[in-house]
């Protein structure tokens, strides 16, 4: 066992945070412990299979990816703002925009995706949790001990640094050895597990576990959207998982899958990754359309526009998402054929996109628009996404493309639907939905203070970018100059977008601040209801209790809330008498956890290439397994008496009457 | 104590989803990324099967060998069937007596296709001597490592069965078993003829 | 037309208004800048796109802006208010069909141009061929017609359709000469080909677009456009003046290391090739043949067309020569 160099050196900033790991976590560990809190830990949370505790979950750790993925993002931007700058070597770069990427998909999106799948599905289909809430514990630690073993990289071993999609040859051995090439691939192997586990337990929890009466076109479109990028993650994430075992086999094992020698076949790993990748944008951005749909139709307080349209638009973005993966290598050559198709299949997409922004707009369209925090993130998106969507389609055009490929032009053009599309849809969610989980409101007034931070400094930095491309600037160099003689003219767009990028991070620290200030001085919703919305989950207390639905809602329609609402407003509704009946609830369960440490320890020891401990993790994840196969007490009954207390204190304050008063 | 829950179960919880239902559901949707993930690895050996780096080729494939593994492979899947045919007789002892005769011709698959491996490494035919080999080997020994893992989860349920008798659950579990061992059936079925089949012709 | 995209052209540096701060005058946009046929082609294409992008666009902000200013929750907001109309066939069929259309009119411009560029720019000048291998982190060329090769630079003769062909002997990278045209992979064990040609002479800025590690940054290069005279005279100075390429000499340049521009009388024969099958290349059929072996009379090869790659590029012909 070769220990030199297991410990990243020689640079300042690592060490910094060499040092501020451990001061945090001695921090960590001296509050538990001295305030005794350990078992409060492990009871409420590390064992916990709550939905809305796991999504709680999801919720912070992907704040805190979106952190660090920030910072990544300002270094480069740091290093970029000047020619010839010296402030990050080109190693170190490379390092940063790998890690930047990485984490911003896959650390941060989709857990933000999952923390809004968790916090919401469940209450708006009228259901007591997930269909599998032991498997939902263990997609979150799998996610969340792949994420920190990825992380651990920084400081242990080295970072990656062959790109987000690690196209081999270069991420092979031969050409990137040692351990931060493992790092990328346990970290997301690990974390895709989860993903894939927790696919499917949400397309079985809308199939199997709504309300009684709701139709699966009664289903509020933010469900919809669940299913179509639940749906779309079965179909995918298998590939990923495979990939990552073939290039786990070249590298470790000595395989010739992706290199050069031997018959390997490299653009295979290109052509598998993209079948992955690119669905996994359409899979992160569903659910952000379909938070637009819940945000637009509530704060217009009028029905959603084209409903039918709506789903079938979903459906057909998650169908022909699976057709366009060529388009990021139009420049492979594979042939004009080719390329026209996929061309075609992209600028396809296009379509059911612009219905949708179209449906929103109607949706919107005599209605009565109150303007709240999730409604200005939607206002933000609709000409950001325009625009980005619009690049997209020129980018689409495959010989358009092999002048943008690469460029600046592209980066642009996927921060602008990613971050327009993604970040601000799961921002309008996390704003809509705060107060249902947290039973409180963020302020409003450091939120509009992050809000417009956000948009200022997102079109400096990237409308600049665009224009770079042109200028023929391609991405992931650390430096430019004038080489050879000529000025590219690069640099005073470069610094601008710097800026930008700066006024960004100063969005997030608002909105950091904006939570920790809302904590203490939020304003508190004691009705459950805290934007008269439309949709179940509106219907119960704030924040929800363990069993969310003291008794299940029967449902009549779509928007059922909502009309019940006007019911009982003009003294039509008739009230069913309240019969409680115990409840029946999944256990608490340390099993995830554990299984996933063992996984932790498994994809460390495979990475730093210690078969023994990459075997015993291994071994571990197995008995775990055995050991929850042979559990059988596994759930217990909340009874009458207790449902009665809980409710009744949850009510006291409510002043709206509710389903199960 | 199992029995007391299920009876809870069906007194209380109406309109409340079948447990085992949705369990077998879930298990349905796992199977189907499960054959993507297959049907991947089908496709980059489809890629480089030809990329054989001048060295062992498909048409070195040991015949007696693999037909003998498909032979025991499809036998363990027919019997792997009488045990459930067993269950629902509710023949506990038909039922582990099946299940362990699966269980052996499980064994003795896996025993038969590292037998396969290791004499094709002495040759010199290892993972890191061609594309082609190693696609070969992620492919059937991925199919291997799941039958692997299927005899250790039929051990569990053999134990379970054993101490709980055949119960609702204990009755779901086979079930999912049993599928799972089908499915591994059918993916040898390819693979005795897109890999070996196809391979030595 | 010609003026109408003049006029686009410029219309989309105004749209990029923050652009058009000191220093940033219009020859920099190189990409808007084209100097031979094959970045026109695309150029058009651009403008094209983004036009008929546009028209979705404008309009569509514009309703935005109206709808979000009429309809607010004020007391004294007398827009109608109607919270259950949530469907009108007619608006349906309008923004599906609109989109639809615009989407086949680009399609039908995409797969045009698509087509064109796998042909020679122009078709009555005979074409000539230079190999491009991509290394860690330098660019070389070798010249199968003059026996020349050079590293980090370029020189073409400027109105003559020049078929570049490609490959790599390191991580896969992607030549892009933005005023000449669009770029193309150059990919270990393949042997690709890419149409272009200058119609000026002039120095054009040539780059790596595909990430290939620590030298990455560096692996620009500089490609020379000058008259037919001008380049043959150039390839005799180089036969004459400059060292030889050897085997051993190839091998110290392939090592991983920047390189300064560099000119040698010659290379070890079928160099390309060697280099194409020993990463791979044996296993399919090259389309494009290596240059050194090419029918130039025949005109039929695809010059986008990867070695045998068919629609999911997972079906490798398995070609053995």
């Amino acid at each position: 066992m070769n220990t030199s160099g297991f410990f990243v050196t020689g640079d300042p900033m690592i060490y910094g945070a060499d040092v501020s790991i451990v001061l945090v976590s001695v921090a960590i560990i001296f509050y538990l412990t001295y305030f005794k809190k350990w078992g409060w830990l492990w009871r409420e949370w590390i064992t916990t299979v709550d939905h809305k505790r796991i999504g709680i979950m999801y919720l912070i750790a992907s704040l805190l990816m979106l952190f660090r993925g920030g910072v990544d993002a300002i270094l480069m931007r740091l290093q970029l703002a000047i020619p010839n700058a010296h402030f990050l070597e080109s190693e170190h770069y490379n390092e940063i925009f790998t890690t930047h990427g990485t984490i911003m998909i896959l650390f941060m999106a989709m857990p933000f995706m999952f923390a809004l799948f968790n916090m919401v599905v469940p209450l708006q289909i009228g259901a007591r949790d997930v269909a599998y809430p032991a498997l939902n514990a263990i997609s979150f630690w799998l996610f969340f001990l792949g994420a920190m073993l990825f992380n651990l990289s920084f400081v242990i071993g080295g970072s990656p640094d062959a790109g987000w999609l690690s196209y081999p040859p270069l991420s092979e051995n031969q050409f990137s050895p040692g351990p931060g090439q493992n790092f990328w691939i346990w970290g997301v192997q690990i974390s895709g597990i989860g993903s894939l586990a927790t696919g499917i337990n949400f397309v079985v929890t809308i199939l199997k576990m709504r309300a009684p009466g709701m139709r699966l076109r009664d289903m509020p479109l933010f469900t919809w959207s669940v299913m179509a990028s639940s749906i779309a993650i079965l179909g995918v994430f298998p590939i990923l998982t495979v990939s990552l075992i073939m290039l786990t086999i070249d590298r470790l094992f000595g395989g010739h899958f992706f290199t050069m020698t031997a018959g390997g076949n490299p653009m295979m790993w290109v052509n598998l990754i993209w079948m992955w990748g690119h669905p996994e944008v359409y899979i992160v951005v569903l659910p952000a359309f379909g938070v637009f749909s819940e945000v637009v139709a509530t704060f217009a307080k009028k029905r959603i526009f084209g409903y039918g349209s709506m789903v079938f638009s979903m459906i057909a973005i998650s169908v022909v998402s699976y057709y366009t993966w060529v388009h990021h290598f139009f420049t492979m050559g594979a042939g004009a054929d080719v390329n026209i198709v996929f061309a075609i299949c992209t600028m396809i997409i296009a379509i059911p996109t612009g219905v949708k922004v179209f449906n929103w707009l109607f949706t919107l369209y005599r209605g009565r628009i109150t303007v709240t925090q999730p409604l200005l993130w939607f206002y933000a998106m609709i000409p950001c996404f325009l625009v980005g969507g619009s690049t997209g389609v020129m980018l689409a055009a495959a010989p358009a493309d092999y002048q943008y490929h690469n460029s600046y032009f592209l980066i642009a053009h996927f921060h602008q639907v990613l971050i327009g599309g993604v970040v601000f849809g799961y921002l309008a969610g996390m704003y809509y939905w705060w107060p249902k989980v947290f039973g409180f409101k963020l302020n409003d007034k450091l939120g509009k203070w992050a809000f417009w931070l956000w948009q200022i400094g997102f079109y400096v930095c990237f409308m600049p970018q665009y224009a770079l491309g042109f200028m023929g600037m391609t991405r992931r160099i650390y430096t430019y100059n004038q080489t050879m003689g000529w000025d590219m003219g690069w640099a005073p767009l470069n610094f601008i977008s710097t800026i930008g990028a700066f006024l960004m991070g100063a969005g997030f620290v608002f909105q950091a601040w904006q939570i920790i200030y809302s904590i203490k001085h939020g304003e508190r919703d004691v009705t459950g209801d805290a934007w008269n919305g439309r949709t179940l989950e509106w219907s119960i207390p704030s924040p929800p209790p363990a069993y969310n639905f003291a008794i299940l809602p029967t449902i009549k329609g779509r928007d059922s809330w909502w009309y019940q609402k006007q019911e009982m407003q003009n003294g039509t509704y008739k009230q069913e008498p309240v019969k409680y009946e115990p409840i029946h609830m999944p256990k608490n369960t340390g099993v995830p956890f554990i299984m996933s440490c063992f996984f932790f320890v498994a994809g460390f020891g495979f990475t730093f290439e210690w078969f023994w401990m990459g075997i015993i993790g291994l071994i571990g994840v197995a008995i775990t397994l055995f050991v929850r196969s042979f559990q059988y007490d596994t759930d217990y009954y909340i009874t009458v008496e207790e449902i009665e207390r809980t409710e009744k204190a949850l009510r006291n304050n409510a002043s709206v009457q509710r389903t199960a008063n | 104590m199992q029995q007391s829950v299920s009876a809870h179960v069906s007194d209380h919880d109406h309109g409340h989803v079948d447990q085992d239902s949705l369990k077998i559901l879930g298990f349905w949707i796992f199977l189907v990324t499960d054959c993507l993930l297959f049907g991947t690895l089908f496709a980059t050996y489809a890629v480089l099967h030809t990329h054989t780096n001048g060295g062992f080729t498909g048409k070195e494939f040991d015949i007696p060998g693999f037909v003998i593994e498909t032979f025991v492979l499809l036998v363990s899947s027919f019997t792997s069937g009488l045990a459930v045919l067993e269950m629902h007789k509710g023949n506990k002892k038909g039922l582990i007596s099946w299940l362990i005769i699966t269980l052996l011709l499980g064994a003795t698959f896996v025993g038969l296709e590292i037998h396969e491996f290791v004499s094709m490494a002495a040759e010199g035919a290892t993972i890191s001597t061609s594309a082609f080999l190693t696609s070969f080997f992620t492919l059937v020994g991925t199919h291997g490592a799941h039958v692997t893992f299927g005899i250790f989860w039929m051990i569990g349920l053999i134990v379970q069965l054993a101490k709980k008798g055949i119960t609702s659950d204990t009755k779901r579990k086979i079930s999912i078993i049993s599928l799972y061992w089908h499915f591994l059936d059918a993916v040898w079925i390819f693979i005795f003829t897109v890999v070996y089949l196809m391979g030595v012709m | 037309m010609r003026k109408g995209i003049q006029f686009a052209k410029y219309s989309i540096l105004a749209l990029l208004g923050m652009v058009l701060l000191s220093g940033c005058d219009k020859s920099q946009f190189i990409v808007l800048d084209p100097k031979g046929p094959v970045a026109q082609q695309q150029l058009e294409l651009i403008i094209i796109s983004a036009v008929l992008c546009a028209i979705i666009i404008l309009p569509v902000i514009g309703i935005f802006i109206y709808i979000t200013v009429r309809y607010r929750d004020k007391p004294d907001n007398k827009a109608p208010y109607q919270p259950e109309w949530d469907d009108s066939r007619l608006l349906e069929v309008v923004w599906w069909g609109i989109p639809i259309i615009i989407v086949a009119v680009l399609g039908f411009f995409t797969a045009k141009t698509t087509l064109a560029l796998t042909k020679p720019p122009v078709k009555d000048v005979k074409p000539i061929v230079v190999q491009v291998t991509s290394m860690d982190w330098k660019w070389m060329f070798t010249y199968p017609d003059k026996k020349i090769a050079t590293v980090n630079y370029a020189e073409i003769p400027a109105g003559v359709p020049v078929q570049f062909i490609l490959t790599s002997d390191a991580p896969m990278n992607s030549f892009w000469i933005p005023q000449l045209g669009g770029q193309e992979y150059t990919m270990p064990g393949m042997s690709m080909g890419l149409w272009l040609q200058a119609d000026k002479t002039g120095n054009y800025f040539g780059s790596g677009a595909n990430f290939t590690g620590k030298g990455f940054a560096h692996m620009q290069f500089k490609v020379k456009a000058v008259t037919q005279a001008d380049f043959d005279k150039w390839a005799d100075q180089v036969k004459k003046n400059s060292p030889a390429l050897t085997t051993a000499g190839y091998k110290d340049l392939s090592k991983p290391g920047l390189s300064k521009e560099l000119s040698f009388s010659s290379y070890p024969s079928g160099l390309f090739e060697t280099i194409v099958n020993k990463n791979g290349g044996k296993y399919y059929d090259h389309m494009n043949h290596m240059g050194d072996s090419m029918n130039m009379s025949g005109m039929n090869m695809s010059g986008m067309n990867m070695s045998g790659m068919d629609m999911s590029g997972m079906d490798m012909k398995s070609q053995n020569k």
